[in-house]
């Protein structure tokens, strides 16, 4: 009896366990059964390479979108990831334990704040800001850009500062031995024995950058158009998904299925390199 | 970190003198630590200052008009949401870790898999998760735009969490309490429920903290599962909006601004909460 129980129960946290696949399993299925349809219906290349995206001309072309997503994330890869591995690499080698016990928490919050909170600051003061330094009405790729540059802090911070502490304490010390300042040698030397750990870390980022979307949506103008320059809105696929979902029916229902097939391909790849990062940094 | 080369204020403007690049670098991270700190500074003193002054009895009242948009059901609706998908992913996401720790051989390809796909679930954005609920919850299985919908899109997303953070826990407690208790003559089984649990269970609480944190931050995932009707469920199947999403289309909408930054107080002073509650938890585990 109780070695029957015992084994009753190993069923059941292998049943629990198996859940993630069966989740996966149900995303992929769903996402890929509604969407890929209306893709061919539309012509995968008409769809991926159409540069007008007009769903009351039956017209669905997301290129607008993918490079909307595409400059948005590498807007906020350049501004978030030099500061992001400069605080880690200060909490990491240079910061006072006092300091430290002030850092991390805070660090911490900013990944814990809600991004529609970040998107509505965006809006009531980087949009005005943006407005008023560089012209244009504000909601543009740039300002999404500083916002998710800011969002993405925290990912750059918290994966380069684990990799730089991996990095053995004795590569630092001969640096130190050889004659170099504290500061050369934590740069030239225990720096880049960390980097893969930070590059997964940055793909880390791109990920999250990528798959935003309240924030986006608040500071970014959502024009369904191709980008037309830093000070210009622009739609990324996660808004496209967001803001027409609510009234989209039948083909263009499914061309916005499609559209997160798309992101949700991209994001498989940038977590396959995440993976294989880490993989790398952990050898 | 051990202090090798100590050097007072004068030394070190001597090692500056003659490397300057040093200097510069030494510059560069703390400038950027100052931009971050201040970053996160600015957000919230931002908002508090903004929305406290906004933040009257009216907003909590129990009904919600266009008049007085109250917080009061999008609270009532966070809390069920929370409870919901904490009812199915805690149960799931501590027998799932129990299992990779206590039960799983090394190398199995099974287990293999589990970790594949709980590192992808880990990594998919919300609005993918939202898009998932929309086809399944809410078209295939039928429920509509509902509460139900919602708690069960935001469970998936949070078994991830909660499973790492379980493991983890779990992989913490040291092995001489297993060996104990097995030479005490208890079973398996036993051991893990007596045993090694309640040791892990400041971690686990932390790691089940941390995701309430994420139930009450998300907005993607909830904009089309649990809908967005202002007012308090008359059961699971129906529609309800969380504080965030309460929060999302109060800016959208662009009428009641004063009304948005007194709830974004409100997610913010949440979410400080939540945060200092999981780290307290967190510190109790490392400390023993």
């Amino acid at each position: 009896m109780k070695k029957y129980k015992e084994k009753v129960m190993q069923m059941v946290f292998l049943i629990a366990a198996c859940t993630s696949i069966l989740a996966v399993a149900l995303i992929c299925v769903f996402l890929f059964a509604n969407g890929i349809p209306a893709m061919a219906e539309i012509g995968t290349l008409d769809f991926l390479l159409g540069k007008k995206w007009r769903p009351s001309n039956d017209i669905y072309g997301i290129l607008p979108m993918i490079l909307g997503s595409i400059y948005v994330t590498a807007g906020a890869i350049i501004i978030g990831v030099p500061i992001g591995i400069l605080t880690a690499v200060y909490m990491a080698k240079f910061c006072p334990k006092y300091i430290y016990r002030f850092l991390k928490p805070a660090v911490d919050l900013l990944a814990g704040i809600p991004s529609v909170v970040y998107g509505f600051f965006g809006l009531v003061v980087l949009v005005p800001l943006v407005r008023d330094t560089f012209g244009g009405d504000g909601s543009s790729i740039l300002t999404a850009s500083i916002l998710l540059g800011i969002m993405i802090l925290p990912t750059v911070i918290s994966v380069s500062e684990s990799a730089i502490r991996a990095v053995p304490e004795s590569y630092y010390q001969g640096g130190l031995a050889l004659g170099a300042t504290h500061e050369q040698s934590v740069f030239f030397i225990t720096l880049p024995a960390a980097i893969s750990g930070i590059m997964a870390g940055v793909v880390l980022a791109i990920g999250r950058a990528i798959g935003e979307t309240m924030a986006v949506i608040m500071v970014a103008g959502n024009q369904a158009r191709m980008p037309a320059g830093p000070l210009k809105g622009i739609r990324t696929l996660t808004a496209n998904i967001v803001i027409e979902m609510g009234y989209a029916a039948d083909l263009h229902r499914g061309a916005l299925i499609a559209t997160g097939v798309v992101l949700f391909v991209f994001i498989l790849i940038i977590n396959l390199s995440f993976s294989l990062l880490t993989r790398r940094a952990n050898r | 970190m051990i202090q090798i080369n100590a050097q007072n204020i004068h030394q070190k403007l001597r090692t500056y003198k003659r490397s300057p690049l040093s200097l510069v670098l030494l510059l560069l991270v703390v400038s950027a630590t100052i931009i971050t700190v201040s970053v996160l500074l600015f957000i919230i003193g931002y908002i508090l200052v903004k929305g406290i002054p906004n933040i009257t009895t009216d907003l909590f009242a129990w009904k919600y008009t266009s008049e007085n948009v109250s917080l009061a059901p999008a609270i009532i609706n966070t809390l069920i949401i929370v409870i919901l998908a904490l009812l199915i992913a805690v149960p799931l996401g501590i027998f799932a870790a129990i299992y990779l720790v206590e039960y799983a051989k090394r190398g199995n390809k099974l287990v293999e898999m589990i970790r594949l796909t709980t590192e992808t679930l880990a990594g998919i954005p919300s609005i993918i998760y939202g898009l998932f609920g929309l086809l399944f919850f809410v078209t295939a299985m039928g429920w509509g735009f509902s509460i139900l919908a919602g708690a069960f899109t935001l469970a998936i997303m949070i078994l991830p969490v909660i499973m790492r953070t379980t493991e983890e826990a779990l992989k913490a407690v040291p092995d001489s309490y297993r060996e104990g208790s097995f030479a005490l003559g208890a079973n398996k089984l036993r051991t893990v429920f007596r045993i090694i649990l309640p040791s892990a269970m400041p971690g686990i609480l932390s790691g089940i903290i941390l995701s309430i944190g994420r139930i009450v931050g998300e907005t993607a995932a909830l904009l089309y599962t649990a809908g967005t009707v202002a007012e308090t469920p008359k059961n699971l199947f129906s529609s309800g909006r969380t504080l965030s999403v309460h929060m999302y289309v109060l800016s959208s909408e662009g009428l009641y601004v004063n009304q948005a930054y007194a709830t974004a107080v409100v997610l913010l002073v949440t979410v400080i909460i939540i945060n200092w509650l999981s780290n307290f938890l967190a510190k109790k585990i490392t400390k023993g």
